[in-house]
């Protein structure tokens, strides 16, 4: 039997991952793959509480976390797009049109 | 048994993600972040969630990535050559510190609730696909529609930001 704290330990492991990808890496794509990381990390843990308290809400959080982020995923890439047609570039670094 | 395929699918899943941020070409990224999914899928069925697991292969390896590798495709991106940020090792060293004292902290804690009213033996009875229904439709029906007009107005996002410009020539003109 594994116990839940192995499960949570390879989220938290795993989500530490993605917020170091997020941090340091600089082309947008990378990025929002990196939030899809930690997005799997939330998910595991939401099924991985559900299984051992015995609850279905877990589960079902789980399910409309992948919802959004299907949605995320497509609103940010069209983001993407719509920034690599104006300057050639999907650098973060690059990306200071708002920046005050 | 259920401890060795845990180990294969945990290992694989932090070793992928760890490529994921890692690799340089975007494309092998996306590769490493399918390896992720769908070892993250094979924990979910370790854990009697085999809706979870249809949904993960589907949605996030079937929809997400395809649409991370077409905009990859439709840009042809450079790789660049400096293409970790500036100060990365200001964020290495701590984060690793952090990972390495969550980790102690988890380890050793006992995780403890209420028990809930879905124990195993009544999920593997009529299957999970029909708890998670009979949940939903009840229970959380709410935001499930919740879910339906988010993903609506993220279609009509996408569809609006990602459509070409029209040039200057040709407005009101003949296209």
């Amino acid at each position: 039997m594994v116990p839940l704290s192995a499960y949570v330990a390879v989220s938290a492991v795993l989500f530490m991952t993605g917020l170091l990808g997020v941090l340091i890496r600089r082309n947008f794509i990378i990025v929002l793959m990196s939030v899809e990381i930690m997005m799997n990390a939330a998910n595991i843990n939401l099924v991985a509480f559900s299984h051992y308290l015995e609850s279905m809400s877990g589960q079902l959080v789980a399910l409309f976390n992948i919802a959004i982020a299907a949605g995320e995923a497509a609103i940010g890439l069209a983001i993407i797009v719509v920034v690599f047609r104006g300057k050639i570039s999907t650098n973060v670094d690059e990306m200071n049109l708002l920046k005050w | 048994m259920v401890g060795v395929f845990f180990a294969y699918f945990a290992l694989v899943s932090i070793v992928a993600a760890v490529l994921t941020v890692s690799l340089r070409h975007p494309v092998h990224c996306g590769l490493a972040l399918l390896t992720l999914l769908l070892h993250v899928s094979g924990l979910f069925v370790l854990l009697n969630a085999e809706f979870i697991w249809a949904v993960q292969v589907i949605v996030y390896a079937g929809a997400i990535l395809v649409l991370y590798l077409f905009v990859l495709m439709l840009l042809n991106l450079k790789t660049d050559e400096r293409y970790f940020h500036s100060s990365y090792p200001y964020f290495i060293v701590p984060a690793a510190l952090g990972s390495v004292y969550v980790l102690f902290l988890l380890l050793q804690s006992p995780f403890d609730g209420v028990k809930g009213d879905a124990p195993v033996t009544a999920i593997l009875e009529g299957g999970d696909t029909y708890a998670v229904g009979i949940k939903m439709f009840s229970d959380h029906i709410l935001q499930f529609e919740i879910v339906g007009i988010f993903l609506l107005g993220a279609i009509i996002g996408a569809i609006v930001l990602a459509k070409a410009p029209r040039t200057m020539g040709d407005v009101g003109g003949k296209r």
